[in-house]
């Protein structure tokens, strides 16, 4: 672990994992993943379900705890705090702190059902950034503009589609203008007609820029705007590179099986 | 072709309402014709010291009913923690002040001068117990915390009944535990947390009458009072009743008002 720990420095990438384990009960979801998103980047995690998949992108932004190995963002260590060769727990106020560099997306939206599509984008900088109310205002509407839902404003979350709850979500989590966006499948929960909406508003932040992982069984989507294509079987990275490689002419026969079942 | 559609006619219905009303008739006309001088209810309906135990038993049935909602929150949130020493303290709390009766918590907060003759921080301030545990105190603080007992099992009905994706979505744009709460799971959890609530206030409206043991001077007290020197026991019983049904004929209106605030965003709103 010490030797570990010491391996994060000033140049480090959006993300770094090594060595990460997740256990529940006797179940070993995650059995050491070693990987780097650097910052811009667009990463595709891919894998049949109960692969970890999911698992890992919970543990970057602390939604499950890491049983070994370490995750820093952006240089810092996430979770823990170095204290000679001891590394103390953080507590939550500093979790809660170290989330904001993350922002996520669900795959069933979570959106606050008592609360606007406006007032779901806002409520994050208001009541943690302590934003000025009318500048969150008018920077929710215009995230909301941004994923086509400017009308939408002052719809509850049960007036909208899947798809419309998806993008209000997506608004929300770029609110906290976070350094790197998770997407836990975003489209897994929607109607096949609703998809296409949401995945045009992800390949649009990934155009302009946005670091995501994006965990997901739309392997058009990974082909199309993916840097790099993770695949996951087993709580374990089985191969990763560029989509046209993994996704065209993977190498390991776990990959090549996928692939062929999804595609079929 | 349009056919005239004929609907089915609810024979039975209208079989139940004759029956209803004859029942309900003959019970008025029995009541009317019973042994109740209702002149003498009716002079008494309005007569001072009813109206002053009236506005006593409002005034403790709120203030209790606030402080059980304040400490019943607080025992939820402490009963959900995860911190083993805050969780046994909610449920040794729950435990006891649902266990024993609200009677009895009455004449031991009115009586707590026999166990602790001063109250106070020795050298600051002290009051003699006596003095400050007036038949109010001690029933807003007897009502109140056997409230909170109960209201800490709705309040944590209600969290529970709340989406734990919820949690998540709070905790995933930067919220803590109690900011959380607060802000995103506390309103949702209201919608379920409300219907009983308002049972329990009127609950404690009744409650408020033990008050009378300890000489808190709310309605049935005042009821008591009177009839102790005119005799006309059932005229002023009913007079109370006739406030009871009152106070709680406005609170369930209310109710259904509070109801239809925390429903926004709620499919059937």
């Amino acid at each position: 672990m010490a030797e570990l720990v010491t391996e994060a420095n000033a140049m480090s990438p959006t993300v770094r994992a090594r060595e990460v384990r997740k256990s529940f009960g006797s179940f070993e979801a995650l059995r050491g993943i070693d990987l780097d998103i650097n910052l811009g980047e667009v990463v595709c995690v891919i894998g049949p379900s109960g692969s970890g998949k999911s698992t890992f992108l919970r543990c970057i932004n602390q939604l499950e705890t890491i049983d070994g190995g370490a995750i820093w963002i952006n240089g810092e260590l996430v979770g823990y705090r170095r204290a000679g060769d001891r590394l103390l727990e953080l507590s939550e106020r500093e979790i809660a702190r170290q989330r904001l560099a993350t922002g996520m997306v669900f795959q069933r939206f979570n959106l606050f059902p008592h609360k606007t599509a406006l007032q779901n984008v806002t409520e994050g900088p208001v009541q943690v950034l302590k934003t000025d109310k009318r500048k969150a205002e008018s920077y929710g509407r215009e995230l909301l503009g941004r994923v086509g839902l400017s009308h939408k404003c002052d719809a509850y979350p049960v007036e909208l589609s899947g798809g419309q709850q998806q993008r209000v979500a997506i608004a929300r989590a770029l609110a906290m203008k976070p350094t790197l966006m998770l997407f836990d499948e975003p489209t897994s929960a929607l109607d096949p007609e609703l998809v296409g909406e949401v995945l045009s508003v992800m390949r649009d932040l990934a155009a302009s820029g946005t670091t995501m992982v994006v965990v997901t069984h739309e392997l058009g989507f990974a082909r199309e705007v993916a840097n790099r294509v993770v695949f996951m079987d087993g709580g374990l990275i089985i191969e990763s590179g560029p989509p046209a490689q993994i996704l065209g002419n993977p190498t390991q026969a776990r990959t090549q099986d996928f692939i062929s079942a999804v595609l079929s | 072709m349009a056919l005239k559609r004929v609907r089915r006619s609810h024979v039975g219905r209208y079989v139940a309402a004759a029956a209803v009303l004859a029942v309900v008739a003959w019970i008025i006309v029995a009541f009317a014709r019973g042994q109740i001088a209702w002149s003498v209810a009716g002079e008494f309906l309005t007569a001072r010291t009813i109206l002053v135990g009236l506005g006593n038993t409002v005034l403790l049935a709120v203030l209790a009913m606030l402080l059980g909602i304040v400490l019943g929150v607080v025992i939820a949130v402490m009963r959900l923690s995860s911190n083993p020493i805050v969780n046994w303290v909610a449920v040794g709390y729950v435990w006891l002040f649902r266990g024993i009766p609200s009677l009895l918590q009455l004449l031991i907060w009115f009586n707590l001068a026999l166990i602790f003759p001063v109250i106070g921080i020795p050298g600051l301030f002290e009051w003699r117990t006596v003095d400050v545990m007036t038949p109010f105190v001690a029933a807003f603080l007897g009502l109140g915390i056997a409230q909170s007992a109960y209201a800490s099992e709705v309040v944590r009905g209600g969290l529970l009944s709340v989406d734990s994706g919820q949690y998540e979505a709070a905790k995933a744009i930067g919220m803590h535990r109690l900011k959380a709460l607060r802000r995103i799971i506390l309103p949702q959890a209201m919608r379920v947390i409300l219907p009983p609530l308002g049972n329990e206030f009127i609950g404690m409206v009744k409650w408020t009458s033990l008050a009378s043991v300890i000489q808190f001077s709310e309605v049935m007290y005042a009821a008591e009072s009177i009839y102790y020197v005119n005799s006309r026991v059932i005229e002023l019983l009913f007079v109370a009743t006739f406030w009871y049904l009152a106070v709680i004929s406005i609170l369930s209106i209310l109710q259904s008002r509070v109801e239809r605030y925390f429903a926004k965003g709620a499919r059937h709103g």
